[in-house]
């Protein structure tokens, strides 16, 4: 029964992309529901997970679907920090096709069912998965806005007479998030590769496609952080750097699936 | 009955020069609606720079509306001609309107909420106009809290305002850097310094290069407003400043004709520039929106002024209503008082059980009649239904 949670979760989800596409030709009421969607919905999926934990046979997300569950979770959970308020309602309009669409995908793989019996249910795991994956859900939200960044300073270029018509985030306060949400996210991955490290070192297994990924893109991200904070990066070129970086996640991501479930 | 009055002249009936003849300061408003509040009337006086209007309530409308037009005409004879003379509904629609910034200059204006708010603090009031009022500030805060009619700027200056807010966020410790000091800059600056922003310079054609280009790398707005026949900024000045600003975004307002600033710059990093034809096409399209914001604001209002309408009208009722419950209360406790001998035998919990019943008969038998009147009342058929509810239960004739 706790699987029909998965139900809820998306049609909420699902409604709060809608919304957010109405919001965006119509801003107004559509934009209030669908911030109600991301909320009812992240309530469902909440109950879905904590389900899946009290069930499960230790880690329950160990599967690349199941991960992927709590992966969107994760991003959701990111972007309900900003997104209820009016102003972010554009950068759900990127979120939450996303988490639909990937919510769907973790179903298809069979990673929304409960009680799934674990094969890894050490503490080095459950740290290992989450820190990573809280990690990549913030370099998500960190994409969003640099995304949205982008958009909003070439709507500021091009000058619309409708450019003050919708209410967006300032240039400064994406660029200020971003920044944020990746000086907090960067620390969880840096952990989370320590514990994967220290793991790989105690069973003596060798390095892999995963771990040379990841490290690239902890690489990327530290250099973001560093160049914003040292060398005085801002604006377009710290987006596209962010940009960058999430794409580097969305291959970490594949090679995963490919090299430890494909 | 009591009835509302309104006597006053606008920006729709009046040019400036007759208006600032009838614009008084507060103390005179004040004093004025005390003047026409004697005889036991309720007077406020609602001046701004747009209008003057006396708003009276009292039983003698047509007298009332003739010490108005007398007071005003006492300030200025010439007057008298393009005042306006509204009654009851009108008057009330009227002023819900205003509260509302629907009969404003600029449609949605948010200064005439306030002001609506000290002329009813100023005035003489009591139950009526002071409902009336009350009304009409509620009216004009929902009307700006749900639609947008408020939230798009009116003008140049405060356009540039809203577009420095989505560049920055939060003014607060935001820099200007002013080239030329003429009225347009003057009104540019002040919107800004009033959500936060600071002045960091004023440069004017004395003002040693050097000075301006090192501001350039450190304040967040400029504003370029010179009568210079050529470019008071080229492009390379500015992209030698951006230099040292560490990506930091610049806002640059050109409101000068001929152009200060080189259209060049809005193709360097981090610089927005919008020159004054980009300005006044913003404008125009937030008036646009504002306009078709106001006809919503307009059923909002309408129905706001219906609502108070209910209110008024059932004021015809609220006697007979009141004699109906007192005579039925008085029936129900003189009952009860001769029940006593049998009642005596029972505890108080049981005493308090028949008193809590016999309220609640009371209270449903005329829990119908009451509603029916009020909304009679709200028809027009309030008074003979008053009278038909005072004949039937003889209320009042003990008086009488």
């Amino acid at each position: 029964m706790a699987e029909l949670l998965f139900w809820p979760a998306l049609f909420f989800y699902g409604e709060a992309a809608v919304g957010y596409l109405g919001d965006a030709r119509h801003p107004g009421r559509s934009g209030r529901l669908a911030t109600w969607g991301v909320r009812l919905g992240w309530l469902a999926q909440t109950a879905l997970l904590a389900t899946q934990a009290a069930r499960g046979d230790g880690f329950p997300w160990e599967t690349w679907a199941s991960s992927l569950d709590l992966f969107v979770w994760l991003v959701v959970s990111a972007y309900l920090i900003w997104g209820c308020r009016t102003p972010y309602r554009l950068l759900g309009l990127a979120v939450m096709p996303l988490a639909v669409a990937l919510l769907v995908t973790a179903r298809a793989g069979g990673g929304t069912g409960v009680g799934a019996a674990s094969h890894y249910s050490t503490l080095f795991l459950v740290l290992h998965v989450g820190l990573v994956l809280a990690a990549f859900a913030g370099f998500t939200v960190a994409a969003g806005l640099s995304g949205l960044y982008l958009w909003q300073e070439r709507r500021l270029k091009s000058r619309p007479v409708t450019i003050l018509r919708r209410q967006i985030p300032a240039l400064a306060t994406l660029d200020a998030l971003a920044l944020r949400t990746v000086a907090w996210s960067v620390p969880l991955l840096t952990l989370g590769i320590a514990v994967g490290l220290a793991r790989l070192v105690s069973r003596g297994d060798s390095m892999d496609a995963v771990i040379a990924a990841t490290a690239v893109t902890w690489v990327v991200w530290c250099a973001y952080l560093g160049l914003r904070l040292l060398a005085g990066w801002a604006g377009r070129r710290a987006a596209y750097l962010a940009l960058v970086g999430f794409v580097l996640v969305v291959v970490v991501r594949v090679v995963i699936q490919e090299s430890h479930f494909g | 009955m009591i009835h509302l009055v309104l006597v006053g002249t606008s920006h729709h009936h009046a040019p400036v020069e007759l208006r600032e003849r009838v614009a008084l300061e507060r103390e005179a408003a004040q004093a004025l609606a005390a003047q026409l509040a004697e005889g036991g009337r309720e007077a406020i006086c609602l001046s701004t720079c747009n209008r003057t209007e006396l708003y009276v309530a009292a039983d003698d409308a047509e007298a009332a509306e003739r010490d108005a037009v007398a007071a005003l005409a006492a300030l200025e004879p010439e007057v008298e001609p393009v005042l306006y003379r509204l009654h009851d509904r009108a008057a009330v629609l009227h002023l819900f309107r205003v509260a509302a910034g629907l009969d404003s200059l600029v449609p949605g204006e948010g200064e005439i909420l306030g002001q609506v708010r000290v002329a009813h603090e100023l005035g003489t009031t009591g139950v009526f106009l002071g409902r009336v009022f009350r009304q009409a500030l509620h009216a004009g805060r929902k009307v700006r809290a749900q639609t947008a009619i408020g939230e798009s700027p009116a003008s140049v200056s405060s356009a540039a305002a809203a577009l420095a807010e989505q560049v920055f966020g939060s003014l607060d410790g935001c820099s200007i850097l002013l080239l030329g000091a003429g009225k347009m800059s003057e009104g540019a600056s002040r919107n800004l310094r009033s959500r936060g922003a600071e002045i960091a310079l004023v440069a004017n054609s004395k003002t040693d290069r050097a000075e301006i280009e090192a501001a350039l790398g450190t304040v967040d707005v400029v504003i370029a407003s010179t009568n210079a026949p050529g470019l008071v900024l080229d492009a390379d000045t500015v992209s030698r400043a951006s230099q040292s600003r560490r990506g930091r975004q610049l806002l640059l307002v050109d409101l000068a004709v001929p152009r200060d600033l080189d259209p060049a710059i809005r193709d360097l990093d981090g610089c927005y520039l919008y020159d004054i034809d980009d300005l006044e096409q913003i404008v125009a399209e937030t008036l646009s929106g504002r306009r078709r914001e106001a006809e919503r604001a307009e059923s909002m209002v309408a129905e706001e002024a219906e609502k108070f309408h209910e209110w008024h009208a059932s004021l015809d009722v609220v006697p007979a209503i009141a004699s109906l419950r007192a005579k039925a209360e008085e029936i129900r406790t003189a009952e009860l008082r001769k029940a006593d001998p049998l009642l005596g035998r029972l505890d108080d919990s049981q005493r308090k059980a028949v008193e809590s019943v016999t309220s609640q008969i009371v209270n449903k038998l005329l829990h119908l009649p009451t509603v029916r009147m009020k909304q009679a009342a709200a028809a027009a058929d309030g008074v003979t239904y008053a009278e038909a509810v005072r004949h039937l239960f003889g209320l009042g004739e003990d008086e009488r």
